[in-house]
């Protein structure tokens, strides 16, 4: 491990899981809580669109307004445009689901099912519709947190500091709205619009993600740390504090274990994550039967 | 503190609410019973501006219900979800002063000072560190109250208060509703005679319309006109002698 951080590639991974854990287990704890595990999947879906059209936008259009086709096609790394896509798309999907799920009649969860495969499946048209070169864009659906760019890393901050900054501003009434959505509306909090500014959050975690664990895995990583620490911590704080460590904790280990046995990253470390979920079921059940077991022989 | 006027209320055209009204006034202690069915979550939901009315008018302290309602101190029924969520008797005590706080704002000083009296006035000021999971139904019910004692109501709204505790507990919350009904208005709703004990002062009927007439005990022909309620009254309210001291008079009648 120690001589694997002698690369760049391998110090901007592990700085990238550990950003992404930050918000993982801020996001995740909300996303874990309130249960919206569903919606945070279509808004990740749907942020597959952005990228196709990101690239589209690179490859096929900004050549043409450049006049620099070349150029831009002798780049074949995501760059820039896919990442911004993502967001900007992410946002305008969490937005729309979130105005779905409160403001019309429809069965909100067919119809966030239709935005998430719309999303994807715009995502690939536009990929099919841009000329040239291909670049992998496997990486966006299984990570690829090994190729991470240095401006990747910078967005990747400044995105983790937004989202911090905005649950360090919301907090009260994103527990509010978590615990008791009525109370809340009662007291005259904007419940609508926290709720969306929690969506948009998750949107921007979401696109943070993408580059590590990928879009298929993204799911898992956004919920499994803050499952973990919800098992013991008592309240909200406590919660999103070890879910951010344990997600800094499991992506490293799983990336050094990716690297020391040449296995995909995003992957491997999604099943260091479970494997952690599971055994601390069962620490739990353990801890739980024994509680039982002590309170039933203090009984007798 | 409360006048409703000639309320209809429902949902998508189904009708839920007939001509209701309804004038609660100051430390006043009204239990409301009726079917499930019957309307009473529909008339909280009016009352706390959940659901906008058909046709009527409803004013809250003299004012419009989106202003009028932070004069209610709502208690919502004790539900099994919150049981795994991590927070803490104070976190849930202090979000009665949401209200009170806008957006960006932290709470204060003055807010934890009423939060712990809050607390306090419900007996749960030493458990303040407690998840709320780790509560007996009763305690929590507690928390709820405390929570909206927290917001310095003018009157309380309790949604089936005692729906999931046992009868000692629910006696020594009628007790501590009392204390509280010295300088709050009450008004509760529940499905079940048994939640309307004789600590109330008055008592209706809810089945689609309102059988409200100030009184303490509920008159035939009240029963006769709700009929949903009559059957939970007989089924009910005699065997656990809810209104032992009136019975016979309503027997004489």
């Amino acid at each position: 491990m120690i001589e694997a951080l002698q690369f760049d590639f391998m110090r901007n991974a592990l700085l990238a899981g550990v950003f992404v854990s930050i918000a993982c287990g801020i996001i995740g704890t909300f996303v874990v809580i309130k249960r919206i595990v569903f919606v945070s999947g279509g808004i990740a879906h749907a942020a597959y669109g952005g990228i196709g059209l990101g690239y589209y936008f690179k490859y096929s259009v900004l050549p043409i307004l450049l006049a620099d086709a070349a150029q831009a096609r002798l780049d074949p790394r995501p760059g820039y445009y896919p990442l911004f896509g993502a967001i900007l798309f992410s946002l305008v999907s969490a937005v729309a689901m979130g105005l779905v799920q409160r403001r019309t009649r429809q069965r909100a969860d067919t119809v966030i099912g239709a935005m998430w495969a719309i999303g994807m499946a715009t995502g690939i048209i536009f990929v099919d519709l841009t000329a040239g070169y291909k670049v992998d864009l496997m990486s966006y659906l299984f990570g690829s947190i090994l190729a991470v760019q240095p401006s990747e890393l910078l967005v990747i901050l400044g995105l983790d500091i937004v989202v911090i900054l905005l649950v360090v501003l919301f907090y009260k009434e994103l527990v509010a709205i978590s615990f008791d959505e009525t109370f809340a509306t009662v007291e005259n909090v904007p419940v609508d619009v926290i709720y969306i500014v929690l969506l948009c959050m998750i949107a921007l975690t979401v696109v943070m993600m993408m580059r590590v664990v990928g879009l298929i895995m993204v799911i898992a990583l956004l919920t499994m740390p803050a499952a973990i620490s919800g098992q013991f911590a008592r309240d909200m704080r406590r919660m999103m504090m070890l879910a951010s460590i344990l997600g800094i904790l499991f992506t490293t280990v799983g990336l050094w274990l990716s690297y020391a046995w040449n296995l995909t990253s995003g992957a491997t470390i999604i099943l260091v994550l479970g494997a952690a979920y599971l055994l601390s079921l069962a620490v739990k059940s353990l801890v739980r039967r024994q509680q039982a077991g002590n309170t039933s022989n203090g009984m007798v | 503190m409360i006048s409703v006027r000639h309320l209809w209320a429902g949902y998508d055209g189904e009708l839920v609410l007939e001509d209701v009204n309804l004038s609660v006034n100051k430390l006043d202690f009204i239990g409301l019973i009726g079917p499930n069915g019957g309307g009473k979550t529909t008339l909280l939901k009016v009352l706390l501006g959940l659901l906008s009315p058909m046709q009527g008018q409803v004013r809250i302290m003299g004012k419009d219900v989106p202003e009028g309602r932070r004069y209610i101190g709502y208690v919502p029924q004790t539900v099994a979800f919150d049981q795994d969520f991590p927070i803490s008797v104070w976190d849930v005590a202090q979000m009665g002063r949401l209200g009170t706080r806008r957006l960006l704002q932290r709470y204060t000083a003055e807010d934890n000072e009423i939060v712990a009296q809050a607390l306090r006035n419900v007996d749960m000021l030493h458990l303040r560190d407690r998840p709320i999971g780790t509560l007996s139904g009763g305690q929590r019910q507690r928390v709820y109250i405390a929570r909206a004692l927290a917001a310095e109501p003018k009157i309380l709204l309790l949604d089936e208060p005692l729906s999931s505790v046992d009868f000692q507990v629910s006696k020594d919350i009628y007790e501590l509703l009392s204390l509280l009904n010295e300088y709050l208005t009450i008004l509760l709703v529940s499905h079940d005679m048994n939640a309307i004990s004789s600590h109330v002062k008055t008592i209706g009927c809810l089945n689609r319309r309102l059988f409200y007439h100030a009184q303490r005990q509920i008159t035939p022909d009240m029963m006769q006109a709700a009929y949903g309620c009559p059957i939970d009254l007989i089924a009910h309210g005699v065997p656990h002698r809810v209104f032992e001291q009136h019975d016979s008079e309503e027997s004489r009648e």
